[in-house]
């Protein structure tokens, strides 16, 4: 009995003391679960300097790059599917990649395409003339759903605007294009990681389910993917390019939050993270292991004024506007100084940008001035609409649009601040039903006709024209441009296209945003691409 | 025994309506909610035509009753329909969502249900001592953390300062696991991994621990509570004043009549935990069920929300079930007959 009386002692003791440590205070458990353990989680097995972790927001939505637009889909189908022409490492020029050469017509509407010999697919199939007719059509027979992307060459087979005659095959290595008319971003368009040519082969094995096993000719070799955790590739040993890629592993990982994906990278469990806070930057330069990558911009975050709502049809009202908004305030607070103040449309990285325009200064008398001379000096109500998400171009849209609303107070303008979710709020965008609102555009082929074409012709009304900005003569330049070939008479083109817009003010073009990413300080070659994804095919471990 | 499986039997039966009940309500729900899916699908490149060829092509232009028994006949026949997101069959694509965050709830619950009747049990015995009073302020503490500050100073203290576990994940990426039933404690034991499991279970400390905190505490404060009201009923007083050992009065005499509400309790978070902890899922990168439904929320991919919300549902209610049939185990006085 005696002892009976001890042993529940010590039991109770026990007890005690566990739940005293443990109850409620759940930091403790781990401690107590954690004292035990060896301290090196990360970088066990050797296999480290030549296997790149790569942690980013959010996951694919598919691996066949034509099925999507999402940006986060062509971070990882860039490094398993080539394009017939590469853009530059860091810009958007056009460079060889599958074909070594092109042959243009003097009309414009002939390409031929010299292919590279030699080049298979994952799968053992031979790259070639009819891979790459077999791929076009494939997508020129699909529609917006299946393909969206396609549309860049102005739509599919059966549509009006589609500027594709024929994709033939003139022999084993030769691929000619004949368009109906000549688009001047034409190759611009077959450079985007979207038109990665495929294996047919695989595409007739894999049928809808090819989006989950890819099969390209590029670098790195698809081996598993687990939805929402983590897409592994591996090196293609039979690659063209001799002695490339240098990894032999790359693993996508999502990891959602962006405070918990850089705890990640300084843990090393990851090698790259994208999406780093602006606020973030001291904490990964002050620590000596990791570094901070910038990747070059190619966007543009605006703010909206619906040329079509009464009193902004005023031409005078949108520019007090223009002249309300103080951008340098705003990139200081929220970009971390780490952007471009904006006063065109598109990113000064686009051949053809108008660096002679001069910007609508912060200048609140003028402002005030302008609104008198509309009729306006007691200032009006309106709506300003904010985005519910964090764009690259615009990572706090919420608070950006109370700097906004504070300016124009100042002005006799009073905005009331409303939001809705991302889905309805382009919706609502779409059909011009905002006022005031705030949204933005990244660059699709790095060519002007992406930005002002499909952001401000009146042939964008109902599409990206949100703005509902229409304007013949502007138009009309747009349109010649369009199909003008001569790279300097088409930047003369769009540099007048930009001054038009200037003076129309239907935007206060706010700012290019340059994105922030960080790496461990290892990570060699990681030349980020101002498109948003880039191929992995140099990068290595110091 | 008859009776209960004949009890049993009917309520399995009733979850049918239950289940329709449900199925229609959210289908009414997200029908409600604005925001097209193939304004989604288009992003910013969406135009008036492919809005109206996409709505089309996913059957969203048919009138909603139609839409809803197409998903019912699908449903019937074990289908769930297509993600429209990523286009894959749902019956395959939510498995691993469901393990993982199954395996992550049962840690995690463990932990609650372990620390928390302890506690509760403990507080109740010694009441108004100092470790009642210090359990209980914790208690609050716990019930009212956020748990997405609770999680990355979890990260900071014991993945950075300390160095002991991994940030996030199920897995080291660079040394994967493969999975088999994908509960990764029990894949490992399968392939006789040690050194796997050891990482499982680093990668499963952290995360469990902060999902484990407002269940615990809330189990803790129910048990202290019932525990309270039992000890002092006369049958009590009456075992002590038999000599019986103290621990035995409490753990084998007054638990037995005050753990029903506790049940109830771990039964309802359990459930609530299963459907998903979004939080603790999205900062410690855990690939669950609740952010498989987040994504399919702000996607607006009907089919993943209806199919989700549906078999969680289903699991809510099997887990009361369980619970009001461990209450015949536990209490001999109840009987479902009638």
């Amino acid at each position: 009995m005696k002892k009976k009386s001890t042993t529940f002692k010590m039991l109770l003791i026990s007890l005690l003391a566990i739940s005293m440590f443990l109850v409620g205070c759940s930091n403790n458990s781990k401690e107590t679960g954690g004292k035990k353990e060896t301290p090196t989680t990360s970088s066990e097995g050797g296999s480290k300097k030549d296997t790149l972790v790569y942690g980013r927001g959010g996951d694919s939505t598919s691996l066949d790059p034509i099925t999507t637009t999402e940006g986060e889909a062509y971070k990882v189908t860039i490094n398993i599917y080539e394009t017939l022409l590469n853009y530059g490492d860091q810009d958007t020029t056009i460079n060889p990649g599958l074909a070594e050469k092109v042959d243009v017509s003097d009309d414009k509407l002939k390409y031929t395409f010299h292919l590279r010999k030699g080049v298979k697919f994952h799968d053992g199939t031979d790259f070639n003339a009819d891979a790459v007719v077999y791929n076009f059509n494939r997508w020129m027979n699909g529609n917006d759903e299946q393909f969206p992307y396609y549309s860049m060459f102005g739509g599919y087979k059966k549509d009006e605007g589609h500027v594709i005659k024929e994709v033939k095959a003139v022999d084993e290595n030769t691929v000619e294009f004949d368009l109906k008319r000549p688009q001047a971003p034409f190759l611009k368009n077959i450079a985007m990681s979207a038109f990665g040519i495929a294996s047919p082969a695989a595409i007739e094995k894999y049928g809808d389910d090819f989006r989950n096993n890819p099969v390209g000719t590029g670098p790195f070799k698809f081996v598993e993917w687990k939805q929402n955790d983590k897409i592994v590739l591996e090196k293609n040993p039979d690659y063209w390019q001799q002695g490339l890629p240098k990894l032999n592993k790359l693993i996508f990982r999502v990891i959602p939050e962006n405070a918990a994906r850089l705890n990640a990278l300084a843990k090393g469990e990851i090698d790259v993270m994208d999406g780093l806070n602006n606020s973030d930057e001291d904490t990964v330069k002050n620590n000596p292991d990791l570094q901070v990558i910038e990747r070059p911009s190619n966007n543009i975050g605006y703010i909206g004024l619906n040329t079509t709502k009464k009193p902004l049809d005023n031409k005078l009202v949108r520019q007090a506007i223009n002249h309300a908004v103080d951008k340098k305030t705003i990139i200081d607070a929220f970009y971390g100084g780490k952007a471009l103040p904006a006063k065109n449309p598109m990113p000064p990285s686009i051949e053809g940008y108008n660096d002679a325009i001069e910007e609508y200064t912060y200048d609140l008398e003028k402002a005030k001035a302008l609104l008198k001379e509309a009729g306006l000096e007691k200032g009006f109500e309106i709506d300003l609409w904010a985005m519910p998400v964090a764009r690259p171009y615009m990572p706090e849209a919420q608070k950006v649009a109370e700097v906004i609303q504070e300016s124009l107070s100042k002005v006799g303008i009073k905005a009331n601040i409303q939001s809705v979710d991302w889905a309805t709020y382009l919706e609502k965008a779409r059909k011009g039903e905002f006022g005031i609102f705030m949204l933005g555009w990244t660059g699709d082929n790095g060519d002007p006709d992406n930005f002002i074409y499909t952001l401000l012709d009146k042939d964008s009304i109902g599409s990206n024209n949100y703005a509902q900005y229409s304007n013949d003569e502007l138009h009309n330049i747009l349109i010649e441009a369009q199909t003008e070939t001569d790279q300097t008479k088409r930047n003369d083109l769009y540099k007048k296209a930009q001054e038009i817009i200037h003076e129309d003010a239907p935007w206060v073009p706010l700012v290019h945003s340059t994105p922030l990413l960080a790496a461990a300080k290892d990570v060699q070659n990681y030349l980020p691409h101002p498109t948003g994804s880039e191929s992995l095919l140099k990068v290595e471990f110091k | 025994m008859i009776k209960l499986l004949t009890y049993t039997a009917r309520r399995i039966f009733s979850l049918i309506p239950v289940l329709l009940g449900m199925t229609l309500i959210v289908f009414a729900i997200i029908h409600a909610i604005p925001g097209n899916p193939a304004q989604v699908i288009l992003g910013q490149r969406a135009t008036e035509q492919a809005i109206a060829e996409v709505t089309k092509q996913l059957g969203l232009d048919k009138p909603w009753y139609i839409q809803y028994f197409d998903y019912l006949n699908n449903l019937i026949h074990g289908d769930l329909g297509n993600s429209l997101r990523t286009r894959g069959p749902i019956n395959e694509e939510i498995w691993p969502y469901l393990t993982a965050t199954a395996e992550l709830t049962i840690v995690a619950m463990f932990i609650a249900i372990v620390i928390g009747v302890n506690a509760g049990i403990i507080s109740a015995w010694f009441s108004k001592s100092w470790f009642d009073y210090v359990a209980m302020v914790l208690a609050l503490i716990g019930v009212s953390m956020p748990i997405f500050w609770l999680g990355l100073m979890e990260q900071w203290v014991f993945s950075i300062e300390l160095n002991w576990l991994p940030t996030t994940g199920r897995e080291n990426v660079r040394d994967p696991i493969t999975a088999i039933t994908n509960f990764y404690l029990i894949d490992t034991l399968l392939q006789g991994r040690m050194d796997h499991f050891i990482t499982a279970v680093k990668h499963l400390v952290m995360p469990s621990a902060a999902l484990a905190t407002i269940p615990m505490a809330i189990i803790a404060r129910m048990t202290r509570a019932t525990m309270l009201e039992v000890m002092k009923s006369d049958y009590i007083r009456t075992a002590r004043a038999k000599g019986l050992r103290m621990f035995w009065v409490v753990y084998k005499h007054s638990l037995k009549n005050a753990i029903i509400p506790v049940l109830t309790v771990i039964g309802l978070q359990t459930g609530l935990l299963l459907g998903g902890a979004i939080l603790t899922e999205t900062i410690f990168s855990w690939p669950g069920i609740g952010r498989y439904l987040y994504d399919a929320i702000t996607f607006r991919d009907y089919p993943v929300i209806q199919s989700g919300i549906l078999i969680i549902a289903a699991i809510f209610v099997l887990i009361n079930l369980i619970v009001d049939l461990l209450y015949v185990l536990v209490d001999p006085r109840i009987k479902y007959s009638k």
